[in-house]
């Protein structure tokens, strides 16, 4: 089962869970990471050791799809 | 197909994205700025020693102000990566649970003993730590230190993890937004790193 979750406080937590060829969960997925996207959060996807790729639509064929917050200079 | 950018760097408009050829530029000025804070000093002691032996004493102070002032920069350097405060245990095992998923057996390792995690990239091998990452260029021998943030309220893994994904998403991007805190040799950086630190140090040499 493909998740996405949203790295927080608590470590993490998984905000939407799908199976490809679940339409409803695929929907709701989807419904889910565009909130996410809209409350400020980057979405990313490993495409291989050591490579990610960010992603602004969901990839109902991945995995695991990571929400994380913006990075800024120290 | 054009590269992926790291959308924080517009935050940064100004700054001209970082690649190998700026990164050695950068390193380039750093070693001027660190001889021009220590040849006067060097010399104004070997000038003391020669007009006046006995103005040793003046001439010792001198020589310590040449050894300590890059190893205040070196200090400032190892500083990005020195642990920051930790959150529950809870929410610490799984922020490292997750972090564990995205490295490899190896990396997972070394962060269980140095906190640090290793990612090889095309600019050289960092390590990444919870406030900042060490580039280990090509060689081993110089290393620039970077200081990137991510909101302090996360699990100290979390917070690793953050800047390992934004480092693999556009490792020049993620450059371009960090802020170098240092950039010299790996030898003074090594003396400022907590002791529990230096292994991944040793490890991102080797490999670099």
């Amino acid at each position: 089962m493909a998740r996405l979750i949203r790295m927080d406080r608590s470590g993490h937590t998984t905000v939407a869970e799908w199976t490809a060829g679940d339409a409803a969960a695929v929907e709701a997925a989807v419904a889910a990471f565009r909130e996410q996207l809209d409350a400020g959060y980057y979405a990313s996807v490993s495409t291989g050791p050591g490579h990610a790729e960010q992603v602004r639509e969901l990839p109902p064929d991945a995995e695991l799809v990571i929400l994380r917050r913006p990075i800024a200079g120290g | 197909m054009t590269a992926p950018v790291l959308p924080e760097t517009a935050a940064v408009y100004w700054r001209p994205r970082l690649d190998a050829a700026r990164l050695r530029r950068r390193g380039h000025g750093w070693t001027i700025a660190t001889l021009a804070h220590t040849i006067p000093f060097l010399a104004t002691a070997a000038l003391l020693l020669a007009l006046e032996p006995l103005s040793f004493p003046v001439a010792a102070i001198a020589v310590v102000h040449a050894w300590g002032i890059p190893a205040l920069y070196a200090n400032r350097g190892a500083g990005v990566v020195r642990p920051r405060r930790r959150f529950g245990a809870a929410s610490e095992r799984a922020a490292l649970g997750l972090l564990a998923d995205l490295v490899g057996h190896d990396a997972r390792d070394l962060h269980a003993r140095t906190g640090l995690v290793l990612e090889r990239g095309r600019l050289g091998v960092w390590l990444v730590g919870e406030a900042g990452a060490l580039l280990v260029r090509p060689g081993g021998r110089r290393v620039d230190c970077w200081c990137v943030k991510v909101d302090d309220d996360l699990p100290s893994a979390d917070r690793t993890a953050h800047l390992l994904l934004a480092l693999r998403e556009d490792e020049e991007g993620f450059a371009t937004v960090a802020n170098l805190a240092f950039s010299g040799a790996a030898w003074r950086l090594r003396r400022r790193l907590p002791a529990a630190m230096r292994p991944a140090l040793a490890a991102a040499r080797a490999r670099a």
